[in-house]
């Protein structure tokens, strides 16, 4: 793998409230390589969205980001201006909305919206920004038609599509793909998925892919980040994740959705709900929903540890290595 | 085989598109016929626009059919029926953060709903009642959360204070339109198993309405498959999921995630194509311009259901009979 393209360090975001401040990103660090995939999964509320945002820079009052850096090819984004961070936005960074129905202008033709993004970061000429426009829909499977289209005349997995072709206008290294699928119906979830893959791996971009749903992007992504309430739980190859969770609470989340497979048999899910981010319990976050929790777990917050491929935020799984 | 409490005959229900001078016809639903028993879970499953929301909503009242009947219970039921009947057939919706007053306190719906449903219920002992609908449906201790405001409850525990609702009216069906789809992953299985909590302790019968395979495997005892506002597959949720007759119920199968599954069974065809709106539609089997196995005959007529096994029926001209 070569050298990363993305590197987030001990990044945290801080959300102003009227309790005090909610720790909504609590040390994050990861590393994206050039042409990786890496997902991000949680429950709603963990943070996965606002880490996306801090590194996107997209965060506004009252989130900011109160520690660390995320370096983008070298050059640290939390300490650029505006204009900077303008100039790098869609032409190295782009991002993928959650719905395409409210990101797209539902007063714009696509072809027009695609022509305003070009206008903005290049010099191209009409007929360049027409041909790049038809390429880009075609690497989407959508017709050059819709061009004239208005986004009310594509249906929601178009649309979505649509919204994955803007985002490779101008070819960035890095795609940040928010929920991108889940206003989909699980046909056109599964054929989007494949496209953001297979054009992937042809276009050599990087993902960083959020979402709640990590059946997902099982067979996509090339590492798993599971965060819960702010932290990164567990991190490591995606197959092998999924094959072996290690965390007591991926292993929740792997118990908490039926399969098609198999013999009928009862979940539980994961009891309780997410710790208050105002006020975060001592010890392990995760320890008030954890079965096996120890005293210890209640005391002192476990820190990441990477033991080959895997890294695990859990007293329980690392007692040996941290002794 | 349990009574039949719900019975519905060639439903169909049409709503007039485009503009002001336009005849088009859309086509939600079309001669739709199923059958609901008591103390079944009975799941609807389809995309987005193959019909299932609006049969829940024309069960529901909230339209009147077209066309076709709809039995309760054994009576015919009417466009002006009473709130009786409505009652015994509550419905929970997909959005836990619309479909709760926000100004108001939990208990107050819960106690308006067993007040206008359950005249046999003292004034002085409603509120024992409500408290222990919460309970039934996992909202621990009932009192407490009787006296909160819906945005100091979660999503998880909104679509729960649903289900309390509904069952304040001791329904014997309760409609579910996507209950869990909205909620998070970790917190959906435990919305199934109120679900099935329901059923097995309270003995309704519930319609569950969904796009997610799995979630309809884990509930459900019997499963209809809708395309484009028909049924294309009924039966038993094992022998549907075990042995899928239909190319569409193929097609949703293969497309469902699991992460379970090896990645070389994601390697199929590629299959962009999403539902028809059907509008003026003409005969001919719907599924047939996505179909891998569709023949000259799938194009010009409808196929009708084909019995397959006592518990298993599919309207495709290319499965086995």
């Amino acid at each position: 793998m070569s050298r990363p393209i993305l590197q987030i360090r001990d990044l945290r975001v801080e959300y102003a409230t009227s309790s005090g401040a909610a720790r909504a990103v609590d040390g994050v660090t990861l590393d994206l390589a050039q042409g990786e995939f890496l997902a991000i999964v949680g429950e709603s509320g963990c943070g996965k969205t606002t880490l996306l945002f801090a590194v996107a820079q997209l965060l506004t009052y009252p989130a900011s980001t109160v520690g660390g850096s995320v370096l983008f090819d070298g050059v640290d984004l939390t300490a650029l201006s505006p204009e900077e961070l303008r100039v790098r936005r869609w032409r190295d960074i782009s991002v993928v909305m959650q719905s395409a129905m409210n990101a797209l202008n539902p007063t714009l033709t696509i072809g027009a919206q695609l022509a305003d993004a070009c206008r903005a970061h290049t010099e191209w000429d009409d007929k360049r920004i027409h041909e790049r426009s038809v390429e880009v829909l075609s690497m989407v499977s959508i017709d050059a038609v819709h061009l004239k289209s208005f986004p009310f005349q594509l249906s929601g997995g178009m649309r979505q599509r649509a919204m994955i072709a803007m985002a490779l206008l101008l070819e960035p290294k890095l795609v940040i793909m928010d929920e991108p699928t889940s206003a989909l119906d699980v046909v056109a979830q599964r054929s989007l998925m494949r496209q953001v893959e297979s054009l992937r791996r042809q276009l050599g971009f990087s993902v960083l892919f959020v979402t709640h749903d990590m059946s997902v992007v099982s067979h996509f992504s090339d590492r798993l980040a599971v965060m819960y309430a702010g932290q990164v739980v567990e991190l490591g190859r995606t197959r092998e994740v999924f094959d072996r969770p290690e965390h007591p609470y991926s292993k929740g989340l792997m118990e908490a959705f039926p399969s098609l497979l198999g013999a009928p048999r009862r979940l539980t899910g994961i009891a309780g709900t997410p710790p208050s981010l105002v006020n975060p319990p001592p010890g392990c976050l995760f320890a008030p929903r954890c079965a096996h929790a120890t005293d210890e777990c209640r005391s002192v917050l476990p820190e990441l540890i990477t033991n080959e491929e895997r890294a695990v935020r859990c007293h329980l799984v690392n007692p040996v290595v941290r002794s | 085989m349990n009574e039949t409490i719900l019975k519905v005959e060639s439903l169909s229900r049409f709503f007039r598109v485009g503009g002001f001078r336009s005849r088009g016809q859309l086509h939600a639903i079309d001669e739709v016929s199923f059958e609901v028993a008591s103390g079944e879970i009975v799941a609807l499953v389809g995309e987005s626009g193959s019909g299932k929301s609006t049969i829940a909503r024309v069960l529901a009242g909230l339209y009147p059919p077209s066309s076709g009947s709809i039995f309760f219970e054994g009576r015919l039921v009417g466009r002006r029926s009473s709130r009786a009947v409505r009652g015994h057939m509550p419905m929970v919706f997909q959005d836990p953060f619309g479909s709760i007053n926000p100004v108001l306190h939990v208990g107050h719906s819960l106690l308006r709903s067993l007040k206008l449903h359950r005249p046999d219920i003292d004034k002085s002992k409603r509120f024992d009642e409500a408290v222990a609908l919460v309970e039934k449906v996992g909202l621990t201790p009932g009192a407490d959360v009787l006296g909160r405001y819906p945005h100091e409850l979660s999503g998880g525990q909104r679509q729960r204070l649903g289900f309390a609702q509904a069952l304040s009216s001791r329904p014997s069906l309760i409609l579910a339109d996507e209950p869990v789809s909205m909620l998070d992953v970790s917190i959906r299985i435990g919305l199934l198993n109120v679900m099935k909590g329901l059923r097995d302790d309270e003995g309704v019968s519930l319609l569950y309405i969904t796009h997610d395979l799995a979630s309809a495997r884990y509930v459900a005892d019997r499963m209809i498959v809708l395309y484009a506002g028909r049924i294309v597959e009924e039966g038993s949720t094992e022998e549907v999921i075990g042995s899928p007759q239909h190319p569409y119920t193929r097609l949703l199968m293969s497309t469902a995630p699991d992460p379970r599954l090896p990645l070389a069974d994601y390697e199929g065809s590629e299959d962009l194509g999403e539902p028809p709106k059907v509008i003026d539609p003409g005969p001919g089997c719907r599924f047939a311009p996505r179909c891998p196995l569709a023949m000259e005959q799938c194009r010009l007529n409808t196929p009708a259901m084909v019995e397959l096994s006592p518990t298993n029926r599919a309207a495709c001209f290319a499965v086995k009979r």
